[in-house]
């Protein structure tokens, strides 16, 4: 049974204009990472939020645990969020925060030290119980806000962004947090985020989003190398894919994939003439950006991401044009007007 | 469903009984103010007669009586006077010191800051007796002068505190830019600090204006005479006859010196919040 | 007012002396490490401020403990005796009594009334701007004038509150009740009258409190299970505990020291039942011409106004603390 389901779920803001999530529907499975990810303005707050019960949704049905929940208020919906600034209650000490689910929800009084003490130790903020959320660092907070979401032991956990607002040291650390905490607890939890790596790093699937629509629904894995369209294809993977037009169709391929001819992967090459115009190293890689030479291509710019690695060396001469290839099995065609995943076709090149 | 849309339309209709009733509470003397203005005085005198409504047709005579029979002319140019040489003795003093404690003074800063904001602590109606003898002693009494010396003493503190907001949001990089460029601090602070400034200077002068015409205490103390009063003491004060209140006009003349200052203040009112509120709910 | 008095977290610091601007630099002698144009700024502010305000409080104190009246020449000191003769007087411990009753009271009314205006006035709704208008206007117009305004509503004949109380049959039309005229009736009308005042300017002050407070926090408190009243009492209140004191503190001050309402309503009657200590301080000092009895009374302002800036001042510090 999915723990989470919406079905053709819409929410219009104001009459006449664009919805900001338009027709969802997904389920999630029981025990899974689920990912909400696009651009800001994707609406994917949005739909984490009609999950929550925070907004009404225009048109469309959610479940949870199977039941029909479209009309519930959040609290009885047994749902559990941590939002992007944590909300923690500033004039309440990190044990009070805890427990004041409980305490909304008429939980015994007697119950509230042994839950909190659960919920404390798994999250390893035992001896933080008495500070107040202000002497707290990031990390900290964010332990306090998983506490607090999980002492009512909730039927899905929902996220919005919590790591954006800690620097770039302390995200990585702190997303780890967040994913061992998943697994140990193995509750369903929704994640809402705008960076792709952060998504292919944690989710057990990712849902796409782009200007209310989900685009694909996948596991990363297949996300990346078989995206369903070209937002997808690009949203996804840091340089982003290739995109060309040729032949009355959009053909792709990701930067990793466009080699020197001598080095390319296996498959019938496509060879182009790549001039090189600037160098990045980066140690472990290099990123080489240029223009294509010949034919109707001539001018296009396009990316290569070369390992240290690779057999032959690294090209870095600027202004010198090389011989490249794609193998025709890192091709990617999509529909030049929607913009959707098509099949490969064989094509003439010059 | 059922529960929610009735709590939403319940919250609703208490939200907009609450404000109802709070807005005729507190408005309703001035609606008061508004109708007796231009009630004639059979009517208006008469028990019978629904306060509530003209029973008689409005008149204009109670206005005639105030413009043409009182001092409320006189007292409304004193008012303004006093205003405006109070609004620039304020600017002199304070948009200097407002930027001098932002920027130049390191602890001293937060010390004389909270200095300044403490006389604000310190009422008229301490000082109001030395202050009264200060007065007789410097040949100011029942005069407006005396009014013009003494008024600062609590539009400059609030000034300051009102600036040292603005000024604050304004971020160093501007003025360092400039200092590189060549100018010396007090330069920077002309040409820079201050045009940009002009919202801010623009509130203090309205917040000053509206002190000004607020306050009783030092105006009924130290100004004796009809003629030399100012307007917020000449209408209660000698806008009577013996014993006799002369409602009409009386209340003419509160309706005039109340609501175009209450259009103005609203204009300003949102840079007055977030001056007040910077800091102060963490 | 604002508690966020030069936080200043790029000095760096200097040690003994004033520091020099933003500019680092080695030790110099201390002629040279005075900041003189930040002086040349604030000094003449300060210079002007210690003599309208410094002189006169010392002054006060001056003839509270000596023997002046208007026309002396010369000082004697007399110790307490001024002090010992006012509390002696019925008029001054009436006063003092009325004081305190009218700041409590006006002060309880005006924080539950704003309280529940606020939350009213939180979300936007159409017509915001007028409303705002309307309620600003107590404490917009000048005090004196909102008074008159009320004394001519109050009045003994034509109050318009007594006409409709005796149009509902409420009162007898012979006996209607004397708003100034009735000891009890007058306290507390001057009361309702401050109340009515100093309204508004606690909505503002409570609304600002109100919407800095982040949405997601209410949110969560939802999603945790808290309904409205719970959320109210356990979350947004003690959340505006801090604005909600700085609004008292602000109104006790302008009640407690407060002479105009009391002055243009009652002249301090009927019998001295609604004298508060700065209207009497006014009549025995200024239109009685006793400067030292009346700067003895005035004095017994100072234990209020040292407590509240004291409280003021522990806020102010706590805030910049815990940032």
């Amino acid at each position: 049974m999915a723990i989470v389901e919406t079905r053709h779920l819409t929410k219009t803001f104001k009459e006449g204009e664009a919805s900001a999530v338009h027709d969802v529907s997904l389920q999630t499975a029981e025990g899974e990472f689920l990912v909400l990810l696009g651009p800001s303005g994707s609406g994917k707050t949005t739909l984490l939020r009609m999950i929550a019960g925070l907004e009404a949704p225009t048109a469309g049905q959610i479940l949870i645990g199977g039941q029909d929940v479209t009309r519930l208020t959040p609290r009885q919906r047994r749902i559990a969020m941590v939002f992007q600034s944590y909300a923690l209650y500033p004039h309440l000490n990190v044990y009070d925060n805890i427990a004041f689910p409980l305490k909304a929800q008429k939980v015994p009084k007697q119950e509230h030290k042994q839950k909190v003490d659960w919920a404390a130790g798994l999250l390893g903020i035992g001896d933080l119980l008495k500070r107040r959320p202000r002497e707290l660092s990031g990390g900290e907070r964010q332990r306090v806000a998983l506490a607090r979401a999980m002492v009512r032991n909730p039927t899905v956990f929902l996220l919005d962004e919590p790591l954006s607002n800690l620097d770039a040291k302390l995200r990585a650390s702190a997303r780890e947090e967040i994913e061992s905490f998943q697994k140990s607890v193995g509750t369903t939890m929704i994640y809402v985020t705008h960076d792709q790596v952060e998504a292919m790093a944690m989710g057990d699937r990712i849902a796409v989003l782009h200007k209310g629509v989900v685009r694909q629904i996948a596991t990363p894995k297949e996300a990346y190398e078989q995206p369903a369209d070209t937002f997808v294809a690009t949203f996804l993977g840091s340089p982003p894919m290739n995109l060309l037009e040729h032949d009355g169709v959009i053909v792709g391929f990701r930067p990793e994939h466009f080699r020197p001819a001598a080095a390319a992967l296996p498959g019938e090459r496509v060879p182009f003439r790549f001039r090189l115009n600037l160098v990045e190293f980066l140690g472990s890689e290099t990123i080489l950006y240029g223009f294509l030479e010949g034919g109707r291509f001539l001018g296009k710019e396009v990316i290569a991401r070369l390992p240290a690695t690779i057999a032959g060396g690294v090209p870095n001469e600027v202004d010198r044009v090389y011989d490249f290839a794609v193998s025709d099995r890192n091709l990617r065609f999509f529909d030049r007007d929607t913009e959707v995943r098509t099949e490969p076709r064989p094509l003439t090149w010059d | 469903m059922i529960a929610r849309l009735t709590h939403r339309f319940g919250s609703t209709i208490a939200r907009a009984l609450t404000v109802v009733v709070f807005c005729i509470l507190l408005a309703f003397p001035f609606y008061w103010m508004f109708i007796t203005t231009f009630k004639q005085s059979p009517d208006l005198y008469d028990l019978q007669n629904n306060p509530f409504i003209f029973n008689a047709k409005p008149t204009l005579s109670h206005l005639q009586y105030l413009f043409d029979q009182t001092h409320f002319v006189r007292w409304g140019l004193n008012t303004a006077m006093v205003g405006i040489l109070v609004t620039i003795i304020t600017l002199l003093l304070a948009v200097p010191a407002a930027y001098a404690l932002t920027r130049l003074t390191g602890r001293w800063g937060s010390r004389l800051g909270i200095g300044i904001f403490l006389t604000y602590l310190v009422p008229p109606t301490l000082l109001f007796i030395p202050l009264s003898r200060i007065v007789a002693e410097l040949g100011l009494q029942n005069t407006l002068w005396s009014l013009v010396v003494v008024y600062p003493s609590f539009t400059v503190p609030f000034s300051v505190w009102l600036l040292m907001g603005f000024f604050k949001s304004i971020p160093r990089d501007l003025e360092d830019a400039a200092m590189v460029d060549g100018l010396s601090r007090f330069g920077a602070f002309l040409k820079l600090v201050v045009p940009i400034s002009t919202s801010g200077i623009l509130t203090v002068v309205i917040f000053t204006f509206t002190l000004v015409g607020q306050e009783f205490v030092y105006a009924l103390t130290f100004i004796s005479s009809d003629s030399n009063q100012m307007l917020q003491v000449g209408v209660p004060i000698f806008l009577v006859r013996g014993d006799v209140y002369y409602w009409g006009s009386l209340m003419a003349a509160c309706l005039i010196a109340s609501v175009p200052i209450a259009i103005v203040y609203n204009l300003f009112l949102d840079r007055f919040i977030a001056g007040f509120t910077v800091g102060a709910v963490k | 007012m604002g508690l966020n008095l030069a936080h200043r977290p790029h000095e760096p610091s200097k040690g003994a002396g004033v520091a020099v601007g933003d500019f680092s630099s080695p030790p110099l002698p201390w002629h040279q490490r005075f900041n003189w144009l930040g002086v040349a700024m604030f000094g003449p502010a300060v210079l002007y401020i210690v003599a309208i305000i410094g002189v006169p409080l010392v002054l006060a104190f001056l003839y509270a403990f000596g023997n002046v009246r208007v026309g002396t020449v010369g000082y004697e000191f007399v110790g307490l005796a001024n002090f010992r003769s006012i509390l002696q007087s019925h008029a001054f411990r009436q006063s003092l009594a009325n004081s305190l009753i009218f700041t409590v009271c006006s002060q309880v009314l005006v924080i539950i009334g704003s309280s529940i205006l606020a939350l009213a006035l939180k979300d936007k709704f159409r017509g915001r701007g007028l409303v705002r208008f309307l309620i600003l206007l107590p404490w917009v117009a000048p005090i004196s004038l909102g008074a008159i305004g009320w004394k001519w509503i109050l009045d003994s004949l034509y109050s318009v509150i007594n006409w409709v109380l005796i149009y509902f049959h409420l009162v007898n039309q012979f006996t209607p009740p004397m708003w100034l005229g009735d000891p009890a009736l007058a306290m507390l009308s001057v009361i309702l009258v401050e109340t009515w005042r100093l309204l508004p300017f606690s909505t503002v002050i409570l609304l600002a409190g109100l919407t800095a407070i982040p949405k997601e926090i209410p949110e969560a408190a939802q999603v945790d299970g808290a309904g409205f009243w719970r959320t109210l009492f356990q979350i947004t209140m003690p959340m505006m505990l801090p604005i909600v004191s700085v609004a008292v503190l602000f109104g006790v001050i302008f009640t407690f020291t407060d002479m105009t309402v009391v002055y243009i309503l009652t002249r301090g009657g009927p019998y001295d039942s609604t004298q508060v200590l700065p209207s009497l301080a006014f009549f025995t000092g200024v239109l009685g011409g006793d400067l030292a009895a009346g700067s003895a009374i005035s004095l017994f302002l100072v234990p209020v106004l040292v407590v509240v800036a004291i409280l003021m001042l522990r806020m102010a510090h706590r805030a910049e603390v815990g940032s």
